[in-house]
Parts: structure tokens; sequence; C-alpha cells
């Protein structure tokens, strides 16, 4: 039996309007984090709240949505959910690298200096070619 | 009543995802630097892919989910190409 969108029972249109609004709300908040903060670095954080409880709320109201009116389980949201959740790391990993090579390479002054920890025991060993 | 506290959510959720979006379009079109705007173009997808499940539900359609998952994949790859794109010059090595 396939309900109408109108005929939901109460307790399932409180719950879909639970968690729509906390992942609408989430994502906006973290679109607003995304202009307000200064750096890149802090900046790249802002999206996030939009790729995990934003994706995440509005999956869940999704499948409480259609797993009600269609009377059957219906989970295929999560491959949404688990797609972005899954992705959005990578991608955050490989965007960061990339401003932290080009912040070093053209010096702007943003990226956090390299460790030279290492540079002062190559230069002291005794088989190092510059020292021939 | 149920009608009435479904469709006064999905409108709030929709404003409040179109209004993410305006403003990730900001972000994109006056990011400082390169990687501000492909983040910016990020969550724009990002947004406009929960904005199109927030329509499935509204109209209580199927269909969008379907454009919801295509958006979810090709937005990746997209992001990733860009990314490369700013870490070597090239996107295919």
């Amino acid at each position: 039996m396939i309900l109408a969108p109108a005929d939901l029972p109460l307790w399932a249109a409180i719950g879909v309007a639970f968690f729509l609004l906390i992942g609408a709300s989430l994502t906006l908040i973290g679109a607003i984090g995304f202009l307000k903060l200064p750096t890149f670095y802090e900046r790249i954080h802002a999206p996030t709240l939009g790729t995990s409880w934003g994706v995440g709320g509005v999956m869940l109201a999704s499948m409480i949505f259609f797993t009600v009116t269609e009377s059957r389980l219906v989970v295929h949201e999560v491959l949404i959910g688990l797609f972005i959740t899954v992705t959005t790391p990578v991608t955050f990993m490989l965007l960061a690298r990339a401003a932290l090579h080009r912040d070093r390479a053209e010096n702007t002054g943003y990226a956090p200096e390299k460790k030279k920890a290492s540079l002062p025991v190559q230069e002291d060993g005794e088989t190092h070619p510059a020292d021939n | 009543m149920s009608a009435i506290i479904l469709f006064t959510a999905v409108s709030i959720a929709q404003l409040m995802l179109a209004a993410a979006m305006a403003v990730a379009f900001v972000r994109m079109f006056r990011g400082p630097r390169a990687q501000d705007r492909i983040i910016g173009l990020d969550a724009l997808y990002v947004n406009a892919m929960l904005l199109l499940v927030t329509f499935g539900i509204g109209t209580g359609r199927v269909i969008y989910f379907e454009a919801a998952l295509v958006i979810g994949m090709l937005g990746f790859v997209a992001t990733v190409a860009l990314a490369k794109f700013l870490m070597r010059g090239e996107v295919i090595e």
C-alpha cells in the first residue's frame, strides 16, 4: 500500500521534520562558517559539518519518510550517506595538501613551517658529498 | 496535521539549503585563491544534492534520489581532479 504524503502518521511526520531541520540547519551553519573564517586552513573544516550530520540528517529523514509511505524498508539513501562520508576526507586531504604545497612554493606565510630537525643530522654526516 | 508539519519542515529546510548554496556560491565567486573556489564548488554540489533529496521528500517521488546519487559521484570525481590539478599542474600523469 502506498500512502499519499498527506496521510503520514503524526510520529513519522515529526521524525521526518526533526531530522530534516537538523540536517538543513547544520548545513547552513557550516556554510556560514565557511564564509566567515579567516584563513584557508580554518575554512576547510567548516563544510564538513554539512557533509557529516547535514547529509546524515537529511538521509535519515528521507529513509523514515519513504519507509513509512511505501510500507516497506527503504534504505537506499544509505548509499549516498556512505559515499559522501567516505569521499569527503579523501577530497579535503588532497585539497589541503595541494594548498600546503602552493603556499610553501609561493612563500605566502600562511603555511606552517617544515620541521628542520632532520637537516643538521644530514649536514653532520661524514659521508655527505658536500663535505668532501 | 502531519501534512502541515511536513510541508513547513520541508519548506524551511529548502530555504536553509538554498541559503547555504548561496553562501557557498559567494565564497566560490570571491574566494581569494583557487583552493577556496574548489571547496566552494564542493560545498555547492553537496548542498544541491541535499536540496534534491529534500525535493524528493516534499513531492514523495523516488526519482530525485537517483539524481542526487549521480551528483554525489560526479562531484567527487570533479573535486579530486581539480585538487590533483592544483597539486601537479596536470590531471592525468
